[in-house]
């Protein structure tokens, strides 16, 4: 594993775990007895690592959500469904790489799945313009929205984002008109829809793809109405002001449970999704089948007027 | 021109207002200097490049609507501070002082009018408060006016000025988004006209929700407009933007408005619009 892709917090445990590693190649090696203090080892890891993890910063958690192992869309698509056979294009300006969607099925069942994407290594990166959609991008989104409405297949959506992107490209097609536009057509889809935030949720780009019936988040997901690192720039004038911002933004799932914004956390394996990310993916998998086979006993106005209550009634004021 | 420069330097003191209120005024765009009075004749529009200076609501609300009356509703909502947010302030404190400056509880009025005897649903967004911004307030007053025109069938006008989604409410003040959003969707099923009148600046949460919803969207000359502030785009690019970039005029240029209209037009231009909506 490269130094770079283990966070500071995670390093006494990543060490632990090579010593671990080590001492079991040894003891097979050596044909020695070992069994007992390797037990002791990793009683030791993981009590170490409920430790730290229990007392995680906000900040520390956006890391997490960026961790570069962490699973992305095609890795849950890979993981939970059968069967996908991408989409491609808005049908109007281009294909946008940073989002991905098509028809999938999940234990047999058909799906819409779509999700932002994002590259691995530098070149992926580009590709995927690191997760930031342009408008064709929503559009895309809203392309399929409507195919799956119009085939009545429920859609399941991964966000993850650092942002929609700000380039003169994207203000050129109208990048606020292609999140508006999300936001009131995917109010009145006349199918389930259930939103996972599995990484980063930033701002308008993330609700651009996030209005539904449902929203879940992965324990060590953010979401908030601006990045740590931009709301540091204005406010404190300094991007370095970025774990203090997360801090004030009250971000993580936990935060957005207690603001009753979400409706559900789905719980990481220990130490985050990287360690696990077949695990994890099996979980959101089951997730998503349990809420699915909830929402479609529901009629189609009954939905709807529930999706609109969700979304109405949010906003904390005095009168 | 050393008395003029004077004048400038007691106008932009710690307090920057938009709007002169010396005997003589120049224009921040071309450099004219103006008769006040003269300014106030046209609407704060310089009568030389026709920038518009930025004004109050009251002043919108006097030059829109009948009589410059707005029966208000909703007046007495206020923020609370679901995040307990601070920056180099606290939240409550903020926007105490914007209260004591501007004399309103929040960034947005609210209410019926009439425009050439018409019941319109009708909210000006106010930019001395907190920059416009978004929170749960403004988000709960545009749905509320909204809700008006769908429930007495009338249309809807929206006059936005706004830097975008307010950060000390964090993912609530997101949330104003969709929750416009999704009433606006209702508010099309019923084919109530809703026309979104945008004044400098609109951007980002605003821009992208309610203001870019319009059946028709008007914008006043040179506003700036548009998804992401120029300065991040600038720091994301690493180059100068173009000439012109986010004006009004990029965006009608572009396809994402239908008109620019002077403001000693709006109101004409409304009431026609008003009147071609009718069924």
């Amino acid at each position: 594993m490269e130094e770079r892709q283990i966070l500071d917090f995670e390093k006494p445990i990543v060490e632990l775990q090579k010593k671990i590693s080590d001492m079991k190649d040894f003891a097979s090696g050596a044909n020695l007895e070992l069994t007992g203090e390797i037990k002791s080892l990793e009683s030791k890891v993981d009590k170490m690592r409920k430790e730290i993890f229990s007392g995680l910063t906000r900040w520390q958690k956006v890391l997490l959500a960026r961790h570069p192992r962490r699973p992305y869309t095609l890795d849950y698509i890979n993981y939970m469904t059968t069967d996908f056979i991408e989409l491609h294009g808005d049908r109007y300006f281009a294909d946008d790489k940073a989002i991905v969607g098509g028809f999938a099925k999940l234990d047999g069942k058909p799906v819409m799945i779509v999700g932002q994407q994002k590259g691995r290594d530098t070149k992926q990166k580009l590709y995927r313009n690191f997760g930031m959609p342009h408008p064709e991008g929503y559009r895309k989104a809203l392309r399929l929205f409507k195919l799956a409405e119009k085939f009545n297949k429920p859609i399941v959506i991964l966000v993850d984002t650092p942002g929609a992107f700000p380039g003169i490209g994207a203000e050129e097609r109208g990048q606020a008109e292609a999140i508006a536009r999300n936001l009131r057509e995917m109010s009145i889809l006349r199918v389930p829809i259930v939103i996972v935030v599995i990484g980063e949720g930033a701002s308008g780009g993330a609700l651009g793809i996030a209005v539904g019936d449902r929203v879940y988040m992965l324990q060590y997901s953010w979401y908030s109405v601006i990045s740590p690192e931009g709301c540091a720039a204005i406010l404190w004038r300094d991007n370095a002001f970025a774990p203090q911002a997360a801090e004030a933004l009250k971000l993580t799932a936990d935060d957005l449970m207690d603001l009753k914004i979400i409706d559900k956390i789905i719980d990481e394996p220990p130490g985050g999704a990287h360690n696990d990310p077949e695990g994890i993916a099996a979980t959101v998998k089951s997730e998503i089948l349990a809420v699915l086979t909830e929402l479609e006993q529901l009629s189609v106005d009954d939905l709807l007027r529930q999706r609109l209550e969700k979304f109405r009634k949010l906003g904390v004021y005095q009168e | 021109m050393d008395w003029f420069k004077k004048a400038k330097s007691g106008l932009t003191g710690k307090e920057k207002k938009e709007i002169p209120d010396g005997l003589w005024s120049k224009c921040p765009e071309c450099g004219e200097i103006i008769y006040t009075k003269q300014l106030e004749e046209s609407l704060w529009v310089c009568p030389n490049c026709e920038y518009h200076f930025r004004i109050p609501s009251h002043k919108y609300i006097r030059m829109i609507l009948d009589n410059g009356e707005l029966q208000e509703y909703d007046v007495d909502l206020e923020s609370k501070d679901p995040l307990r947010f601070k920056d180099s302030k606290k939240y409550p404190d903020r926007i105490k002082a914007a209260q004591a400056k501007s004399g309103l509880k929040d960034a947005v009025k609210a209410g019926i009018g009439k425009i050439d005897s018409i019941d319109v649903s009708f909210a000006i967004m106010e930019f001395s408060f907190v920059g416009g911004s978004m929170g749960s307030v403004v988000g709960e007053k545009i749905a509320r006016a909204i809700e008006r025109a769908i429930e007495r069938e009338i249309p809807l006008i929206l006059v936005s000025c706004s830097g975008g989604a307010r950060m000390q409410e964090g993912i609530l003040s997101l949330m104003q988004m969709a929750k416009t959003s999704a009433l606006l969707a209702v508010l099309a099923g019923k084919k109530i006209p809703f026309i979104s009148v945008l004044t400098n600046p609109t951007t980002a949460g605003v821009m992208a929700s309610y203001a870019s919803l319009g059946d028709v969207i008007i914008a006043e000359p040179k506003a700036l407009l548009g998804f992401a502030g120029p300065r991040v785009i600038q720091q994301t690019i690493g180059q100068d933007l173009p000439e012109g970039f986010q004006s009004s005029e990029f965006f009608l240029e572009k396809g994402f408005l239908d008109k620019i209209v002077n403001r000693s037009q709006l109101r004409e231009t409304l009431i026609l619009l008003l009147k071609y909506f009718q069924r």
